[in-house]
This record gives structure tokens, C-alpha cells and sequence, in this order.
């Protein structure tokens, strides 16, 4: 029965869809105010229902109704509730649901929040989100129906995988759905905008906080899928440049630069056709990555089962949307006005390299993940690119790009002379001098270009604080001006420090870490990285579905217990297969890692132990992004400029 | 900058990045590409030796042994026709498994020896390394006589 | 206008290279042996030692052939489905690489209603139908043409929307 509710409500919320997608589109073409006026209120329907749908889906789910051909595969009566709950979106059906109603949240918060806005806007930008809502819940109800059922019944499921047992996998995919699907905001504001004709600093400011938003939400997802991926594999890496992840990277990268290229064109009103072009990219590198995950072409550890008739339904969807949207961009972009000049040394400039710099990292990214199915697709040969390309096309790219990071957060608009601006950057440059050769000295054997990562977190760090500073100096009312401070600076500040933890910490882990697998009976001990390891004991424990051997391993310094950690060797016993957890203690300064790995026929293990120093500073890092992102997008100067341009806008009509 | 300056400045850039990429991409590619090989053209001498690529196909039943106090163990891959033996030292992953799919990276000695640097193994029932599936399609052992 | 029409351009190529991409089904084998006649055999029956099963017994229906082995995970997984299988069509295990008792004890723990068990301790028979790992199924119709191979575990999934099928028409087909 809770099927049978959770379909229709998926039903109907297509036909909503449907309404939202073709009254308001036409009603904005032919002037029809009634035909505008049914995108918010079908948006909400659309909500509704779908969050019906959901609700249905996560109770039949805690009812452990094995009915369902979904809920069959992927719970187990065994399961945690909280399991339970969130394997609702552990495999394909599920999070194809959850990724519907991420979208019809982001439409209703369009609808809700745009009272400022033109009318005949508005109703562009929810038609066609309705539209990429009509694709996806089509392409759900026809390829991957999560309410199928099953005859006869089982009398229990197959269970989740044991890899998505995790508090991080609850957390992880609505946060990078929020993150993909909400710069389908940013898409619809673009097209709406070229339907329209009308591209202009309002359209950016407007947009603004919403690819902000998206930008944050997709931040947080990528760390926290990182994060898992760190303590959950057992491997003790944070990035694996593997497809899947690589494609949740792209928009990233993409919508970093079209964050930036945003301001250029709401301030100087310059870059308007590329921002748009930015805008369609990012959203389309979305959808590449839902086809990439869902299709099969790739094979990947977090890839889902595949069907190649899904395949070819998504590869039909992209070429509508990205296809369809690519000719309106060529169709209308030729009527964009220009925008404003500027001089060499501008922060236009800066913004200009640093968009051409993640573009083209971008499109490596891209290129290495779609090479070997390119070589494949001609008959060249099997080959496999791995971490050793990317970091060596990545890393030439991003040490430019963090080194132009700190003049464009101080150089002014339009024109800045290269004296003073030498003379301003003066102290930071000194202070990253210092901090490389002192890493240099320091550190001893650290590779050049260690030295060269650590002088460049300094150096952002730096400069990202003189942003703020730089308001306040000179002042006679410092706490005044400090107060003043747009949030949307102190956003940017604390975005670009929380890159140069980021970036501190990717470069002391990945040149001073210490890996070593060893083989320990219970009571020996091993020496590594001056601390001494023991297994003191390997036990047999039980969990709620799984049963596990359970070491304790102590590490010592100097006599003394530093930690205790407790790795497991655990077997689900509804899907049978082995898995490793690993045993962490973390610091803010270093991780200790230690992951079992086989017992040997004479009771000893193997066992891989790492030490990992500032790994942590990799996720505050990324914290730290999404907070100064968030606090960004809450700047009072969003909602009183947008009043503002509606004043504008209504004017001419 | 005029209009068409920053016009031109703006082309410049995303061509002249454009061609940083791939220049980097493609020395990249060159040297960080792993070609992929089966048991049976390592045993034709196809592979090369000191350079490292990867191997797959499928662990062979009753292979799998200690060869010391150590990490070290001895395997061998194979695709039906011909196998290879592999040595590797340190932990192997969990789903390691006899009689499955596997794919290794790492160098092949002189003596023929596969060193394995990284063993890579996953045989849940949607997954079948995609080099692996190709190369048991290319050498099968009996069906071709039918 | 042309320039505005380059990313159109390289967007296309890439949709191409997904097209492609999305025919080459990575992980699906081809079997050769599909369409012919299966290799026949002669091999022990596992419970019986003294009794032996030929592949011609097999002929007159549609039967399955599914190959595990006690030392196979995700034979344990697929093992309901199989059995859910064996009470529509007789459904033969051919148990591979494997120890006798070992095979006869998995069997009494995960339940045995496979028509006949054969028993193939050196994968020569495996050998013959090219069976590359475990589990495999083969689905062959009354004339004992082998007409489905499937590769890996039967999951509800694949048995409801691919086996089961295919089954029926087999029988349907026998029957006219």
C-alpha cells in the first residue's frame, strides 16, 4: 500500500512538473500573466509531493517491507533504524528520488525568495527547473522505479553494503545533491536570462547568492565524502581521483570560477558571456557526472549498478539540456552588450587568469577521466590514468593560481598601479619568503616544491587577512570599520584562509606522511616514526550484522601510551564480504591510522600503520571555505540591492 | 584596455591555456599512462620488462602462499591460457580472493616474475575490472575449436 | 557567432564519445558458446559417487546450469535466487574447484533443491564450457542449446527481469 501511495505521489509530481515547465515558460513568451503566476504554486506541489514520495520510500524502509524490490536489495531486518533510513538513498532508485527532491526544494526556495524579482523572470527560472525536473522524474518513473515490487516476498533483505554503514554516507550524498542540483539555479537564471535578452549586473547580483549557496553546499559534500572515503576504505587516503569523484570535482572547479566571474559582472558588468557560458558548463558537468556514475561507461568503487538503457536516457537528457542550452547561448549571446574597461594590473585581471586557470584545470580533470574511454571507443588500447597524472597536470596549475589568489583579493577595480601595489603586497611577500626558506631549513629533506606549497599557504593566509585588515588601517574608528566590513569581504577572507589550511595540509601529508605495512603477532612491537606500536591483542566481537576481529594497538612514546587504536576485520553476514575498519586516532596535528589486514597461518597479522601529519587541516580547510561561502551569501547588501533593480527594472515596462 | 583589447586578451588567454593543458596533459599521459596487459601476452613477450604497467585477469586456485616471515607472498594470474607468477609485500585488500579477478600494478623482473606494487581486487557481482573482462574475451581456453 | 558556436562544437564530440562509450558495456563478456550446443560431459554426481550425470540426460527441457563452488562469496549471495529459480525449471549445480565434503556441508547449510549436483573437482568441465570464475549460470533450451550465459551473482534483479523471462519463453517455445 505505502508502495502504491509513493508512486502516485511521484506520478503527480511529474504532472506538476509538467506545469511548472510549460505555463510559465509560455505564459513568459506571450505575455500571459495568469499562465506566469502557476510557477509557484506548482513548484510547492511539486515539493509536496515529492516529499510524499520520500516519506513513503523511508517508511517502508523503517517497516522493513521487503515488498519493494528496492528496499529487498539494500536493508535487512538486522539494520540500525538510522541504516535503514539512510539506505534509502544508498543505491541507484533511491538517490535518483533524493536528487528530485533536492531539486524541488531549490525551486520552492527560488519561489519563496525571489518576491524582489521581476515576475516574468521568476517564472523562466522555475520553468525551467521544472523542465530538468520533468527529465529526471521521467527518467526515474521510466528506467528506475524505487516503489517496484516484488513476488513472493522475501523473508529478508539482501542488506546495505557494509561501506555505506556509516555516519558519513548519511551526510554525504543530500549534501553533494544540494551542491549539483542547486547550481541548476544558477543554470536556470542563465537561460532565463538569455531567453530574455536581459544579462545584465542585476542578473548577476541575482544570481549571486544562490551559486554561492550551491558552491557551499557542493564544498561540504566533497569533503565529507573525502573524509569518509579516508577513515572508511581503510586505505588512508583523503582523494583518489577516481571517476566519481572527479566528477563531483569538475562543477567544483567550475563554479569556483563562475563564483568569481559572478562579481566581475555584477561590479564592472564585464564577462557576461562567458559567465553565462560559466554557468551552463558548471551545471552541465553536473549532469556529465550523474551520467559518468549511472551509465556504466566507467567503472568505479562508488560507482552504482548499471543499465545501459539508463545510460542512454541520461546521454538523451544532456544533449537536450546542454545541447539545447549551447545553441541558445550561440543564438543569443552575440546581443550581449560589453562591459566596463580596465587596466592590466585590475582585479578584473586577476579574476580573469584565475577563471582561465580553473577552466583549464577543469578540463584536464576532464580529459584524464574521459581518455581511456576515448582510446577504448577507438580500439586503442586498454590503459588506465591514474593519481601520478593528475597530480602531475594539477599541481603546475594550481601554484599559479594560488599565487594570483593573493593579489586579487588586494588589487583594486578597474586600475591599480604597480608601485603601490607592490608596496601593499610588500609585508605578505616577505612573510612567504621567510616561511619557504624557513620550511627549507626546518624541514630539512623536504622537497623543493613542499616548500614551495607551504610558502604559498602562507602567502593567501596572509593576504587574505590584509583584506580585512586593510579596511581598518589608517582608520580613526577601527572597531567601526571592522563592524562596516561587508560580510561578503570577511566571506571572501575567511574562504581564502580556509584554502591556505587547505593547502597547508595537502602538502605536509603528502611529503611527510609515513605508511608501512608490517606483519605483528599479538604482544610484538614495531618501531616507525619514532613511536612505538604494539598489538597488544586481536579479539572476536559481534556487531548488530556483522561479526569481527577486533585488534588493540597501542602506540608509545617514550614509555609513555599516546594512543590506543582499534582496527577491525569485519564480515557482514548478509553480503559476505570482508571489510576493514580502521583503527584512528585523530589530533589537530597528526592522525595515527592503523588498518588489519589478514590473519597469516601462525596467528600473526598484517597490519598497515600510518602516521599522518596536518591530514585534518585538509577538511578544516574545506570548513572553513563553506563558512566564509555561507557568510558571503547571508551579506544585507544581496537583499537591498536586489529591491533596488526591481525599482530598475519595472520601470521600462 | 579597450573593448576589442581585452577581447583579443581574453582569447589569448583561453587558447594559450587551452595549449598549456594539453601540453601538459599530453606529457603527462606520456609518462604516467599504465598500459594494460593479460597473462598470455606477458608469456608471448609483449610486455615490457623494468616498466612498470598493469596486470589482470584471475587469481589461480590454490596459488596463494607465504613465501616468508615477512609481508611477502607469491600468487599467480592467469586468463585460462597462460598465467604469471606475482610477488608482492604488504597488505592485500579484502576482497582478495582466490579464484577471483584481480589486477596488479608494478614491474616484470628478468626472471619473469611480476612484482606487484598495488594489488587492486573487487569481485562484487556488478563488477568485473573492464580490462580483465576484455582480455578473457580475447583468450579463451577451448571455445574457439567449437 | 562562430566562436559563440565552439562550445556547441566540442560538446558534440564529447556526446559521441558517450554514445560510444555507453555500447562498449564494460564487464559484460560475450560468450561464445551462446547459440550452440552445449559441450556435452560425464561427470559424478557430488552426492553420489557412484552415479554419474551426462549433459544428454539434460535434454527434452529447458534447464540451468549453475556453477559455485563452497569457497565463493557471492555464491552464498546469489544461492536464494537460485533456489527461487529451481521451483520454475530444473536447475543443475555444477559445483567447481572445490572438496566434496566441503561442497555437501555448504550445500546442507544453505539448502539444496538443485535437481542433481555434478561435480567437477578440476574445472574440466568448467574448462570445456569456458567458465572463467565463479558463479556463472547458464540457461539452455530443450534442444540443450546453451541460450543465456550470465556471469556473477543472480541478484533479485537480474532473476525477475532477465532469467525468469527468459525461462518462460524457452518453455513456452518447448511447449509449441
Amino acid at each position: 500500500m505505502i508502495g502504491e501511495l509513493g508512486l502516485f505521489a511521484l506520478v503527480l509530481a511529474l504532472v506538476l512538473a509538467l506545469m511548472q515547465a510549460a505555463l510559465p515558460l509560455a505564459g513568459a513568451h506571450r505575455g500571459q500573466r495568469q499562465w506566469m503566476a502557476v510557477a509557484r504554486p506548482a513548484a510547492v506541489g511539486q515539493l509536496l509531493m515529492l516529499a510524499l514520495s520520500l516519506a513513503a520510500l523511508a517508511t517502508a524502509f523503517l517497516q522493513n517491507d521487503f515488498s519493494l524490490a528496492y528496499v529487498a536489495e539494500n536493508s535487512n531486518t538486522a539494520l540500525p533504524w538510522y541504516y535503514r533510513l539512510t539506505a534509502v538513498w544508498g543505491a541507484h532508485e533511491g538517490s535518483l528520488l533524493l536528487w528530485a527532491v533536492v531539486l524541488g526544494s531549490w525551486s520552492v526556495a527560488v519561489a519563496a525568495w525571489s518576491r524582489q524579482l521581476p515576475e516574468i523572470f521568476v517564472a523562466r527560472v522555475l520553468g525551467v527547473m521544472g523542465l530538468v525536473s520533468v527529465g529526471f522524474l521521467a527518467f526515474t518513473l521510466l528506467t528506475s522505479n524505487p516503489f517496484e515490487r516484488l513476488t513472493p516476498v522475501p523473508a529478508e533483505g539482501r542488506d546495505l553494503n557494509p561501506l555505506l554503514q556509516d555516519p558519513g554516507m548519511i551526510a554525504h550524498p543530500p549534501m553533494l545533491y544540494m551542491g549539483y542540483v542547486g547550481f541548476s539555479v544558477a543554470f536556470a537564471f542563465a537561460i532565463a536570462a538569455l531567453l530574455g535578452g536581459r544579462l545584465d549586473a542585476a542578473w548577476a547580483r541575482w544570481s549571486r547568492p544562490w551559486t554561492t549557496a550551491a558552491w557551499v553546499f557542493l564544498t561540504l559534500g566533497i569533503s565529507i565524502g573525502s573524509w569518509w572515503a579516508y577513515y572508511e576504505l581503510g586505505w588512508g587516503g583523503w582523494w583518489f581521483w577516481d571517476p566519481v569523484e572527479n566528477a563531483s570535482f569538475m562543477p567544483w572547479l567550475t563554479g569556483t570560477a563562475l563564483i568569481h566571474s559572478l562579481s566581475v559582472t555584477e561590479k564592472r558588468g564585464a564577462f557576461r558571456g562567458w559567465t553565462v557560458l560559466l554557468a551552463i558548463v558548471t551545471f552541465s558537468l553536473s549532469l556529465l557526472g550523474t551520467f559518468l556514475v549511472r551509465s556504466g561507461v566507467l567503472t568505479s568503487v562508488h560507482s552504482f549498478a548499471t543499465d545501459p538503457a539508463r545510460g542512454a536516457f541520461i546521454l538523451g537528457l544532456l544533449i537536450l539540456v546542454v545541447g539545447g542550452s549551447l545553441v541558445l547561448y550561440a543564438w543569443r549571446a552575440p546581443r550581449l552588450a560589453a562591459g566596463g574597461s580596465f587596466g592590466l594590473v585590475s582585479r578584473e585581471m586577476a579574476l580573469l587568469l584565475n577563471n582561465a586557470l580553473l577552466c583549464v584545470a577543469a578540463a584536464t580533470v576532464l580529459i584524464g577521466t574521459l581518455y581511456p574511454l576515448a582510446l577504448d571507443a577507438f580500439g586503442l588500447g586498454k590503459v588506465s590514468v591514474g593519481p601520478p597524472y593528475f597530480e602531475a597536470v594539477f599541481v603546475p596549475l594550481m601554484l599559479p593560481l594560488l599565487a594570483m589568489m593573493g593579489i586579487g583579493s588586494l588589487v583594486r577595480w578597474k586600475r591599480h598601479a604597480a608601485g603601490p601595489l607592490a608596496r601593499t603586497l610588500l609585508p605578505a611577500a616577505t612573510a612567504t619568503l621567510c616561511a619557504g626558506l624557513a620550511s627549507l631549513w626546518w624541514l630539512g629533506e623536504v622537497p623543493p616544491l613542499a616548500a614551495l606549497g607551504l610558502a604559498l599557504s602562507v602567502w593567501i593566509a596572509w593576504t587574505s587577512v590584509q583584506a580585512v585588515a586593510d579596511r581598518v588601517r589608517g582608520r580613526r574608528r577601527r572597531w567601526q570599520a571592522l563592524r562596516t566590513t561587508p560580510r561578503s569581504v570577511w566571506g571572501m577572507a575567511l574562504a581564502h584562509f580556509g584554502l591556505a589550511v587547505f593547502a597547508a595540509g595537502v602538502t605536509v601529508v603528502s611529503t611527510l606522511d609515513l605508511e608501512r605495512d608490517v606483519r605483528l603477532a599479538p604482544g610484538e612491537s614495531i618501531e616507525a616514526a619514532g613511536y612505538t606500536w604494539t598489538l597488544q591483542s586481536v579479539r572476536s566481537t559481534e556487531g548488530p550484522n556483522y561479526s569481527a576481529e577486533r585488534g588493540e594497538i597501542t602506540v608509545n612514546r617514550d614509555g609513555r601510551t599516546v594512543a590506543t587504536l582499534y582496527p577491525e576485520e569485519r564480515v557482514y553476514r548478509m553480503q559476505s564480504n570482508p571489510m576493514t575498519e580502521a583503527g584512528i586516532n585523530a589530533g589537530l596535528f597528526r592522525d595515527f591510522y592503523v588498518a588489519l589486514g589478514e590473519r597469516r597461518a601462525d596467528g600473526s597479522w598484517t597490519v598497515r600503520i600510518q602516521l599522518k601529519p596536518l591530514v585534518r587541516w585538509i577538511w578544516l580547510g574545506t570548513l572553513f571555505m563553506a563558512l566564509g561561502g555561507g557568510l558571503a551569501i547571508t551579506d544585507p547588501r544581496y537583499r537591498r540591492l536586489t529591491e533596488r533593480a526591481r525599482l530598475g527594472a519595472e520601470a521600462p515596462a | 584596455m579597450t573593448v576589442r583589447q581585452r577581447r583579443a586578451t581574453f582569447v589569448l588567454l583561453i587558447v594559450g591555456g587551452v595549449m598549456v593543458a594539453t601540453a601538459l596533459a599530453l606529457s603527462a599521459f606520456r609518462e604516467n599512462m599504465l598500459f594494460f596487459f593479460d597473462p598470455s601476452q606477458v608469456v608471448a613477450g609483449e610486455a615490457p620488462t623494468n616498466y612498470p604497467f598493469r596486470l589482470g585477469g584471475l587469481v589461480r586456485d590454490g596459488s596463494l602462499e607465504e613465501v616468508d616471515e615477512g609481508l611477502m607472498v607469491r600468487f599467480s594470474v592467469t586468463d585460462g591460457t597462460s598465467e604469471v607468477p606475482v610477488t608482492y609485500e604488504g597488505v592485500l585488500p579484502d576482497l582478495f580472493r582466490e579464484g577471483q579477478g584481480v589486477v596488479v600494478r608494478g614491474t616484470l623482473r628478468e626472471d619473469d616474475v611480476f612484482v606487484a606494487e598495488e594489488v587492486l581486487a573487487k569481485h562484487d557481482e556488478n563488477y568485473m575490472p573492464p580490462e580483465v573482462a576484455d582480455s578473457l574475451r580475447t583468450t579463451k581456453p577451448g571455445e574457439d575449436r567449437r | 557567432m562562430k566562436r559563440l558556436l565552439m562550445p556547441l562544437v566540442v560538446f558534440v564530440a564529447l556526446a559521441v564519445l558517450l554514445g560510444v562509450g555507453l555500447t562498449l558495456r564494460p564487464g559484460e563478456i560475450p560468450s561464445p558458446l551462446v547459440g550452440r550446443v552445449a559441450p556435452d560431459f560425464t561427470v559424478e554426481s557430488l552426492r553420489n559417487p557412484q552415479r554419474s550425470v551426462s549433459l544428454s540426460d539434460l535434454r527434452g527441457e529447458v534447464s540451468v546450469i549453475n556453477v559455485w563452488a563452497s569457497w565463493c562469496a557471492a555464491c552464498e549471495d546469489e544461492h536464494p535466487y537460485v533456489m527461487a529459480l529451481a521451483d520454475e525449471v530444473p536447475v543443475y549445480g555444477l559445483n567447481y574447484k572445490d572438496e566434496r565434503d566441503k561442497a555437501i556441508a555448504w550445500l546442507d547449510r544453505q539448502g539444496d533443491n538443485y535437481t542433481a549436483s555434478l561435480y567437477d573437482p578440476d574445472g574440466k568441465v568448467g574448462l570445456e564450457w569456458g567458465v572463467y570464475g565463479v558463479p556463472e549460470t547458464y540457461i539452455l533450451d530443450a534442444e540443450g542449446v546453451v541460450r543465456k550465459k550470465h556471469i556473477g551473482a543472480i541478484t533479485e534483479r537480474t532473476l525477475r527481469e532477465e532469467i525468469l523471462p527468459l525461462v518462460r519463453q524457452l518453455q513456452a517455445e518447448a511447449e509449441s
